[in-house]
């Protein structure tokens, strides 16, 4: 029967309302796990503070194991579920770039939202730098657009590349993540930095 | 000892997101994202400002041809999301006591630092968000549900590379 938007079992209306509804919770899950201070966010780089770690694995295991289930019940057509494509080269020096934004920044484009809608100066000051970064992305776009299309491989899931089948990927991805939870504990306690 | 500031166990908080970025699957048949909604903005503002421009560059015409004739480029499905965000992180913050404007920063720098690196980091993440054809939630979290290959590999350069600079930017943000 899903995804309900592509298969128009709901209008395209009713998708944004419920878009607005989803990004309410997005928000509000984001804001009160501490998302909204980039102290907090930073922390995952130092062992002091691994929300970070512990939010968004959580939230990438439950999803990819909900997004199993719901196939295996017939509630989803995986075929119609979005998947990002593969563009080898962007994928990697893009990854890159980000990595040292956040490192900078101590924010990335959706945390630095919700810093911002409780009154963080410095995640306003970030999002106006997104749009910068945007903007001269899009006016230089001739300097960078066959480094943007290069290494084209289409829209593989890494379990289908590796051979195994989803479910057996999802369970490498929960092992992967328990264990990162456990040094995310660990670090904790071994580099703690006081509240400010 | 001083209060702590409250926030919610982070398990519970990860399982709530996957929660939603499930829900955003099964209703829209995609995942969550951040940085498209910017793109739609700058895209707006430039058709509004600069329509011949707009209309001589690749990049805003890729966008154009992608999106539904006569419709502004606001009438997005991450833009509409990228306003709940806000609303429900309001709500949030508001609930927890914690709306207060503020810079916050280590003691060890001024908030002149901060909001240089804030600014700086924002660009760079502009920046890569579009190469790497999303940012921290729609290419990295949302790949990974769909176990997206370049997700995956996006992901793991966005935390690789922080790692990697950790080291030179701590005064930033460790004692």
């Amino acid at each position: 029967m899903g995804p309900l938007a592509p298969y128009e079992i709901i209008s395209a209306n009713t998708n944004m309302l419920l878009a607005f509804v989803i990004g309410i919770g997005f928000g509000f899950v984001l804001e009160s796990s501490g998302f909204s201070s980039s102290r907090k966010l930073a922390g995952v780089f130092y062992g002091y503070d691994t929300v970070v770690l512990k939010v968004f694995f959580t939230g990438a295991i439950t999803a990819a194991s909900g997004l199993l289930f719901f196939s295996l019940f017939g509630w989803v057509d995986l075929a119609m579920v979005y998947v990002n494509p593969t563009y080898m080269h962007s994928a990697i020096l893009g990854g890159v770039v980000m990595g040292l934004g956040f490192i900078m920044g101590g924010f990335c484009p959706g945390t630095s939202f919700c810093g911002a809608s409780i009154g963080k100066i410095d995640a306003m000051v970030f999002i106006a730098g997104l749009f910068i970064g945007v903007f001269v992305f899009g006016e230089g776009y001739p300097m960078w657009e066959k480094l943007f299309m290069d290494g084209f491989q289409g829209y593989p899931k890494l379990s289908t590349v590796m051979g195994i089948s989803d479910g057996v990927f999802t369970l490498l991805m929960i092992a992967a993540a328990l264990g990162m939870f456990y040094v995310g504990e660990w670090a904790e306690k071994k580099f703690p930095q006081p509240e400010y | 000892m001083t209060t702590k500031t409250k926030y919610l166990n982070p398990y519970i908080g990860g399982v709530l997101l996957g929660l939603i970025l499930l829900a955003a699957n099964f209703i829209a048949g995609r995942g969550l994202g951040a940085s498209g909604a910017i793109k739609s903005t700058v895209v707006a503002a430039v058709k509004e400002t600069a329509p011949t421009h707009y209309a001589n560059s690749t990049y805003y015409q890729e966008f154009e041809a992608s999106h539904e004739k006569g419709k502004s480029p606001l009438n997005n499905w991450l833009v509409f999301e990228m306003m709940g965000v806000i609303v429900g992180g309001f709500f949030s913050g508001a609930l927890a006591g914690r709306l207060k404007l503020k810079t916050e920063h280590s003691p060890r720098i001024t908030s002149k630092r901060r909001l240089i690196f804030a600014l700086a980091g924002g660009i760079l993440f502009g920046f890569g968000s579009q190469l790497g054809r999303g940012c921290t939630s729609g290419s990295a979290l949302s790949g990974m549900a769909v176990l997206s290959m370049g997700g995956i590999i996006t992901m793991a350069g966005i935390f690789g590379t922080a790692f990697l600079f950790a080291y030179f930017f701590r005064k930033n943000w460790i004692q």
